[in-house]
C-alpha cells in the first residue's frame, strides 16, 4: 500500500532477517514512518498534528496508567486519594497535573487536526474513511474525557456527572429508566463512579485500536497536502524518514514547550476551582461548566429554550430539552456525512475562494461564538449569542457548503505538487528535461500501489 | 447418491443442523448478555434507601428544608397563604406542564410542599430553598443552570425544564411526619 516508487525494506543484518521471516513488525514499522512511506514533499506545519495527536495519546496512558495506581474509585474515598496523588505520591503532582493538561492538550491538537480537515477538505474521497474514523475517535476522546473528569469526586465531577448523564433522561418513554441503568442509581454514586473508573482505563485502548485503523486507512490513498492534487509522479513526494520525522520532531519540540509550560507554571489554568471542593449532592455549584473543550457543544445544548410546538395550537411536538439533546449530538454525527455534502471537485481551501470566506469569516467566528457562549451563565446576551452561533453552525454544513461546493469557481489548480513547489515539474533534483513531461504518459505507474 | 438427491431437493439434511446449531449459540450468545447489560442496573443496597420520613413540624409558613431521598435532594416546604395565593390564581390550562396546587399537595394537605431538588431539566438543585437564595422570577425555585424558573408551587413556567419538579409518593404518617416513598 504504497507508490510504486517507496523504498522496499531490506534487512540488513543476520538478526533483522530472521525477525522479518519470523515476524515483519520492522518492516511494517519503516513502510509505516520510515523511509518505506513516500509523502507529498509541500506538507506544511498543520500536518504536524496526527503525529502529535498520537504523542498526547501515550501521555495519557502512560500517567493515566500511574495515576490508577494511587487511585481508588470509591466516593468515601476518591477525593482523598486524589489529592494523597497531589500532596504524598512522589511526582504525584506530576503525574496528575499531565494528565489533566495532557487532556487539555490533546483536545487543542485534535481540533486543529479537525480544521485542518475542514479547511483542506481531507475528509474527500479517497480519504472519506480516515475522516469517518476520526470522528470515531473524537467521539471516544469526549467519552473519555466527561468519565475521567468525574473521577476525582470534585463538585464539578459530580455535577458535570450529572448534567451529562441528565440528557439520556430527555429520550422518550425510555429517559429515564435508561439514565437509571447507566448511572446503577438515582443519581450519581458509587456505582456510577466505580463504572465511570473502568471504563476511562478501557477506552483509550480502544481508542488507540481506532488510531491504527485511521493510519491504516491513511496509508492506503497516503497523506493529502495543501494543495489538494493527488501525487502524479516520485518528485512530488519524500521519503517519511527522514524528512517528516525531522519535521515532526520539531513540531514536538515546539508541542512540549508548551505543554510543560502549563504542566509546571499554570497547571489549573484550565480547570475549573470548584472541583478542588468534594462532590455535594445537596449543592449545585453557581456556574456548572463543562471542560473548556466542550463549551461548543455544551452552547448547542442550552441555546434550545422553547419547546417545537405546532404553531397556534399549543401541541408540543418536541420539548425544548430533547432538542437540545439532538442538537448536541446531531452536530457531531453531522461531521459522518461531510464527506458527500461537500460536493467540491477541489479539496484545498487556497483554490476556493468563496469556501474560503466563509470558513475564515463565518465558520471560525461561529465556533468562537460558540465557545464564548457555552462558558458563560444562561442569561441574555449570552442566550442569543448561542442561538444565532448555533443557527448558523448547521447552516454552515448543511445548506451553505453544499450550495458553495455547486456554484463557487475554483481557481486554477497546479499541474503536479513540484510544480507547485519549485515553479516546474523539470527544476526537481535528477530530472531532465524530457523526462518531465514522461509523468503523463505513465499514468499506471501513478496509481499507488496495493 | 445421497448427494445427488440432496442436491436436487435444494435442502440438505445438514442444513437442519446448521440453523439449529446457530440459533441454539444465538440464543445462548444472547441470554448470556442479560446478566452483562441487568449489572449495570441499580444494586439491592441503592433501591433498599427507597423511603425517607420528615418532621414537617418545626417548618414555619414560607420555610422551607433540603433533605435527601434516594440519595437526591428533597424539598419540603410550607407554604405561605400568599404563595398559595399566587398559585392558585394561575389559569392551570397556561401551564407547560398542566396541574393545580391541589394535584401537587394532595388530599388532604393545605400547605406542605414535597418537591425533589431535581430540576426536571438536567439534574441541578435549584435555589429557593435556603434563604437568601434567587427564587426566580416566580417567586418559587430558580435553577442555576439552564435558567429554569418555578413557581410556588414548584411549576415550570420558563426556561429550558420540561416538566414541574417532581413530586414524590409521599403520606402522612402522623400529624407532622411525613413518609416519603
Amino acid at each position: 500500500m504504497s507508490f510504486a516508487w517507496a523504498k522496499p525494506y531490506e534487512p540488513q543484518t543476520g538478526f533483522t532477517k530472521w525477525i522479518d521471516e519470523k515476524l515483519p513488525l520492522p518492516r511494517l514499522v519503516y513502510n509505516a514512518v520510515g523511509a518505506g512511506y513516500p509523502v507529498p514533499r509541500n506538507l506544511n506545519y498543520m500536518w504536524n498534528f496526527g503525529v502529535l495527536a498520537g504523542f498526547c495519546l501515550m501521555i495519557q496512558i502512560v500517567t493515566g496508567v500511574i495515576l490508577a495506581m494511587h487511585y481508588a474509585a470509591n466516593t468515601e474515598v476518591a477525593f482523598a486519594t486524589t489529592e494523597h496523588i497531589m500532596r504524598n505520591v512522589n511526582s504525584g503532582w506530576l503525574m496528575r497535573y499531565a494528565h489533566a493538561n495532557g487532556a487539555s492538550f490533546f483536545f487543542i491538537v485534535i481540533y486543529l487536526h479537525i480544521f485542518r480537515g475542514l479547511f483542506y477538505s481531507s475528509y474527500k474521497a479517497p480519504r472519506e474513511m480516515i475522516w469517518l474514523l476520526g470522528v470515531v475517535i473524537f467521539l471516544l476522546m469526549m467519552a473519555t474525557a466527561f468519565m475521567g473528569y468525574v473521577l476525582p469526586w470534585g463538585q464539578m465531577s459530580f455535577w458535570g456527572a450529572k448534567v451529562i448523564t441528565g440528557l439520556f433522561g430527555a429520550i422518550p418513554l425510555v429517559g429515564e429508566s435508561l439514565q437509571v441503568w447507566l448511572v446503577g442509581g438515582f443519581a450519581p454514586d458509587n456505582a456510577a463512579l466505580n463504572r465511570f473508573f473502568s471504563l476511562h482505563f478501557l477506552l483509550p485502548f480502544v481508542i488507540a485500536g481506532v488510531v491504527i485503523l485511521h493510519i491504516w486507512a491513511l496509508h492506503i490513498p497516503g497523506s493529502s497536502n495543501p494543495t489538494g492534487i493527488e501525487v502524479k509522479q516520485e518528485s512530488d513526494t519524500v521519503p517519511f524518514h527522514p524528512y517528516y520525522t525531522a519535521k515532526d520532531g520539531f513540531g514536538l519540540g515546539i508541542f512540549l514547550l508548551a505543554f510543560t509550560f502549563m504542566v509546571f507554571f499554570l497547571p489549573n489554568m484550565l480547570g475549573h476551582p470548584d472541583n478542588y471542593i468534594e462532590a455535594n449532592p445537596l449543592s449545585t455549584p453557581a456556574l456548572i461548566v463543562p471542560e473548556w473543550y466542550f463549551l461548543p457543544f455544551y452552547a448547542i445544548l442550552r441555546a434550545f429554550t422553547d419547546d417545537l410546538t405546532i404553531p397556534f395550537t399549543g401541541i408540543v411536538l418536541i420539548q425544548a430539552k430533547l432538542l437540545g439533546v439532538i442538537a448536541m449530538f446531531g452536530s457531531i454525527l453531522l461531521w459522518f456525512f461531510l464527506p458527500w455534502l461537500d460536493k467540491s471537485p477541489v479539496r484545498s481551501g487556497h483554490y476556493r475562494p468563496m469556501f474560503k470566506k466563509f470558513f475564515w469569516f463565518g465558520f471560525i467566528p461561529c465556533m468562537i461564538a460558540l465557545f464564548i457562549a457555552g462558558g458563560a451563565p444562561a442569561e441574555q446576551p449570552y442566550v442569543l449569542l448561542s442561538q444565532i452561533a448555533t443557527a448558523y453552525y448547521f447552516l454552515h454544513f448543511l445548506v451553505i457548503l453544499p450550495i458553495v461546493s455547486q456554484i463557487e469557481v475554483p481557481k486554477p489548480l497546479p499541474y503536479s505538487i513540484t510544480e507547485s513547489v519549485l515553479g516546474s515539474d523539470d527544476a526537481a533534483p535528477g530530472k531532465t528535461a524530457s523526462s518531465g513531461a514522461k509523468g503523463a504518459d505513465d499514468i499506471g505507474s501513478l496509481q499507488p500501489a496495493e | 447418491m445421497a448427494d445427488a438427491n440432496e442436491a436436487n431437493e435444494g435442502v440438505r439434511r445438514r442444513d437442519f443442523i446448521h440453523v439449529a446449531a446457530l440459533s441454539t449459540a444465538g440464543v445462548g450468545a444472547a441470554a448470556s448478555a442479560l446478566p452483562l447489560v441487568s449489572q449495570m442496573a441499580p444494586s439491592a443496597d441503592v433501591l433498599a434507601e427507597s423511603t425517607t420520613d420528615v418532621d414537617v413540624s418545626a417548618i414555619e409558613a414560607g420555610q422551607s428544608i433540603k433533605t435527601v431521598f434516594r440519595k437526591q435532594p428533597l424539598f419540603v416546604k410550607r407554604l405561605t397563604p400568599e404563595e398559595i395565593a399566587e398559585a392558585n390564581e394561575v389559569d392551570v390550562a397556561d401551564l407547560r406542564d398542566q396541574e393545580s396546587l391541589t394535584d401537587r399537595l394532595g388530599e388532604g394537605n393545605e400547605d406542605i410542599l414535597v418537591t425533589m431538588g431535581v430540576c426536571t431539566h438536567l439534574g441541578c438543585v435549584p435555589l429557593g430553598a435556603a434563604e437568601g437564595e434567587n427564587k426566580g422570577e416566580y417567586g418559587g425555585y430558580f435553577c442555576p443552570c439552564h435558567g429554569s424558573h418555578y413557581d410556588t408551587a414548584g411549576r415550570i413556567r420558563k426556561g429550558p425544564a420540561p416538566t414541574n419538579l417532581v413530586v414524590p409518593d409521599f403520606a402522612f404518617t402522623s400529624e407532622s411526619v411525613i413518609r416519603v416513598g
